[in-house]
């Protein structure tokens, strides 16, 4: 097993990772922002990024921003919002190619991290307030994301399956923002937000790539700090949701093909003893093509090109997700709620048990040769406190018994079964 | 076997053509957990009219049939060959394009085995008259989830407003109807032919020992017989240089419009590097003026005529190539005309010195970024292999390239009746 060490290092206001490795020849530099994930601001962190990322003190219109990367060698810098758990964690990636094989060797990396902390740090201010064009036109541009999520429609289906699931609950809020929110944000109330967040939030920088250390640590310390910033951990934990009836919920739009997703609870999550067995029960029920999803609904039934299962794992949700013809919607439901009945009996070999293991460890290990994937990994594990060297999971993993996925099985619980139909239906 | 190095990238690369033809390569990367390898073959959705092995007469055969073939391989008399995959830890896909169908796998483990599985099944076809009829709900349920993707519908809509008679304007998949006419003999007649071992290429890349995996390789292919194999003679009609409509337009039920603009691209005196210059050159140019460093992406994002999802692409293959350019608008017919006018602005304007060396190093950064994906490796080599380029001469091509080749390359590029407008609206 080959992975690279992670340092860590407590710094003024923020916790810095720093990870040597000869896999690639770029280094990457990650900042990840988090806060509990709440009604209240969350589409100002869904325009936030946007807005940071067009103009800095320093260059301070996008042209002159995107001119300066693209002259570090296209140095790729962006970012994104994301839900973990009851957590909103806003990320920011950059990539930067290793000077070593630059023919003139120019020291690049030292320039892009002076202009990802102002990104960061620095962003381009006036009058006490962000830049008021750059807030309207990424207002309109927001605006236009939140419309036309319908327009991909298995992403639509997942939203709403989730809407409906976890309806009480904070995991249900959309990353993207609410329309309703837009009359009251301008350029200085975004802007006062901010300053708020970049000290408040808890940030995790991470840098991976092949690089020397202690040379690494020097530029941190010169290119960021959060004087104003204890740093603190404000983690939400997700609560286990009341029991109750399963909720079947159908949807219509002009679609040719249905969506069917299908939502469970694990009570089951990261860092928890059977969260291994986990993994290797998705692997059997819907996480593979040699699942029991794919083989069932697909190849022996025909009903679907794709149908496979995936589960988040800081809320402990389970789903299921297929396209299939409006008509085959009672059809395809009762082969996947009998899919996870039979893993539920133990109708499955310890073969089955030990193939879904070797690949879920496959998986893991291809995840980290990618320097994001890595950091994933490592970021999970920050998360939720519990630290594992990649070697012990990859053990226990494979560990895991039959009767340990049985046991997993009959800990999950169908909650929601969403199906978005074509006008029509024809649902049988 | 034959060693190629390059040096500042600090790669070699391995190559050998088997005795029955089959062109290996391979590249080391121990610092790497996963191995990738991909099994291609120079045949895809254009290849519709050609003589069969051991014929004389040209046939042509249904739409769709190169995409059907590939779902089939995997399917034997007593297995799926997922399974296999399966059992040895490794994760197997494939997928078709407009000239090529490769399958490929990942693994962290059990190499030599994979790499035999991966030779054994594309190189040992099982079709039966069963399996044919089942995997067409498969394949229609994989055709009705792409009608429903309004991105999938406004590409394939930008080149059939291009195209008039060449089968790039065919789907890929086919047609619901097109797929329900191929039959068991017409896809071992297209097997036989396409999947000779001299019309393919295996990459493997990763964590191996090439002198050993060559070894392999030699033996596996010594074991099987296949016939000579004279020039595959493919057809394909007479294409005029001029778009076939200059204007065209579907109704989707879709939130935001969507425009795209095509330029049909001259590949016909393209060969080897001139394909790969034509490629870059126009990549740079495009990057130019329309990435968010761009005059024009400035001028058309400031007037609302475009957001985030503005993309731009060129594709030059053997026989066809295009540029589209386009995305989500809000108002369709402006951006149109802006971006039509944009592009014949394209021959008054000069690129400065200092410009130009910004959007070459911005293509030597993302080419290195590129080379940290082991499947970017695999794939493009062998894409650019079979159009006579060597992946890694890519680097000093760029560095050869003048703001001259530039100015030449934008002289005969735009053309009026080369340009086609595509666009996808929402329904009343």
């Amino acid at each position: 097993m080959k992975i690279s060490k992670e340092s860590v290092h407590d710094k003024q206001g923020y916790r810095l990772h720093i990870l040597p490795s000869k896999k690639y020849k770029t280094v990457s530099i990650v900042a990840k922002l988090k806060a509990p994930l709440q009604r209240e601001g969350i589409t100002e962190r869904a325009l936030l990024p946007h807005v940071l990322q067009k103009a800095t003190s320093s260059h301070p219109n996008v042209r002159a921003l995107q001119s300066a990367l693209e002259n570090l060698y296209g140095t790729g810098f962006s970012s994104d919002g994301t839900k973990k758990g009851e957590n909103h964690v806003l990320s920011f990636r950059m990539e930067v190619v290793n000077e070593a094989y630059l023919n003139d060797h120019e020291p690049i990396l030292e320039k892009a991290m002076q202009i990802f902390s102002d990104v960061l740090f620095d962003p381009k201010v006036e009058q006490g307030g962000f830049d008021e064009t750059i807030v309207n036109r990424e207002k309109q541009t927001l605006e236009q994301k939140i419309k036309s999520i319908k327009d991909d429609r298995m992403s639509y289906a997942n939203m709403r399956l989730i809407d409906h699931m976890c309806d009480n609950e904070p995991y249900a809020l959309h990353v993207h923002g609410y329309l309703e929110d837009f009359e009251k944000i301008n350029a200085k109330s975004l802007y006062e937000y901010y300053k708020a967040m970049i000290n408040r939030d808890l940030l995790d920088l991470y840098i991976i790539g092949d690089v020397d250390e202690a040379e690494i640590e020097k530029l941190a310390d010169k290119y960021f700090s959060r004087s104003a910033s204890a740093n603190n951990d404000a983690h939400q934990e997700s609560l286990a949701s009341e029991k109750r009836e399963i909720n079947e919920v159908i949807e219509r739009e002009d679609v040719n093909q249905g969506k069917l997703h299908i939502g469970y609870r694990t009570n089951i999550k990261f860092g928890d003893d059977d969260y291994f067995a986990l993994q290797v029960f998705n692997g059997i029920f819907g996480g593979f093509p040699s699942s029991k999803l794919f083989m069932n609904v697909r190849e022996k039934h025909s009903l679907a090109y794709y149908a496979a299962s995936r589960f988040e794992s800081h809320k402990g949700l389970l789903l299921v997700f297929s396209g299939v013809d409006p008509k085959d919607y009672e059809q395809a439901k009762s082969i996947i709620i009998e899919q996870m009945e039979a893993m539920k009996s133990g109708d499955f070999t310890s073969d089955q048990v030990s193939e879904s293991s070797e690949q879920v460890v496959n998986q893991l290990q291809e995840t980290m040769d990618h320097a994001n994937g890595l950091i994933e990994v490592l970021y999970h594990q920050t998360l939720s406190g519990v630290s594992i060297p990649a070697k012990e999971i990859i053990e226990n993993v494979r560990k895991v018994k039959k009767e340990d996925v049985v046991k997993v099985a009959n800990k999950i619980e169908l909650d929601t079964i969403y199906f978005l139909t074509s006008q029509k239906g024809g649902e049988e | 076997m034959e060693e190629l190095v390059y040096k500042q990238l600090n790669e070699s690369v391995f190559q050998e053509t088997m005795e029955n033809g089959l062109k290996v390569f391979l590249l080391s990367k121990p610092e790497m957990a996963k191995t990738y390898g991909i099994f291609t073959t120079n045949y895809g959705s254009i290849d519709q009219t050609f003589t069969p092995i051991g014929k004389n007469e040209k046939v042509t055969v249904p739409e769709g049939i190169a995409h059907f073939l590939e779902h089939k391989l995997f399917e034997k008399e007593d297995r799926d060959v997922f399974q296999d995959f399966t059992k040895l830890g490794a994760s197997a896909n494939a997928f078709t394009s407009f000239t090529k169908t490769a399958y490929l796998f990942s693994a962290t483990s059990q190499i030599e085995k994979n790499v035999d599985t991966l030779l054994d099944f594309v190189q040992d076809p099982y079709f039966s008259k069963e399996s044919v009829d089942k995997e067409k709900g498969i394949i229609a349920q994989e055709i009705r989830m792409y009608d429903d993707q309004p991105d999938w519908r406004s590409f394939f809509g930008t080149i059939q407003s291009m195209y008039e008679k060449h089968p790039v304007k065919v789907d890929i998949a086919g047609t619901v109807d097109s797929i329900q006419e191929i039959t068991k003999d017409d896809l071992y007649t297209c097997y036989e032919t396409f999947y000779h071992p001299s019309n393919m290429v295996l990459f493997v890349a990763g964590n191996i020992q090439p002198e050993e995996m060559m070894e392999q390789i030699r033996s596996n292919q010594a074991k099987k017989d296949f016939k000579e194999m004279p020039e595959i003679e493919r057809f394909y009609p007479e294409e005029s240089p001029s778009v076939a409509k200059s204007e065209d337009s579907i109704k989707m039920p879709v939130t935001t419009a969507k425009t795209m603009v095509g330029v049909k691209e001259d590949v016909s005196s393209l060969n080897g590097e001139e394909l790969l210059r034509a490629e870059l050159l126009s990549g740079m140019i495009l990057d130019f003026y329309f990435s968010r460093s761009g005059e024009f992406y400035e001028e058309l994002y400031k007037d609302d005529l475009i957001d985030d999802s503005f993309q731009f692409e060129t594709e030059l293959d053997r026989q066809f190539g295009f540029t589209i350019l386009g995305g989500d608008t809000r108002k369709p017919d402006e951006l149109a005309e802006r971006v039509k006018k944009m592009l014949h602005s394209l021959r008054e304007k000069r690129i400065s010195e200092e410009d130009f060396t910004r959007m070459k190093r911005k293509k030597i950064g993302q080419f290195m970024r590129a080379l940290n994906s082991l499947e970017f490796i695999a794939n493009q080599f062998t894409h650019y292999h079979t159009l006579g380029v060597d992946l890694f001469n890519v680097l000093p091509v760029i560095e050869s390239l003048t703001t001259e080749d530039a100015d030449q390359y934008v002289e005969h590029w735009i053309k009026e009746d080369r340009i086609s407008v595509f666009k996808v609206l929402p329904q009343e």
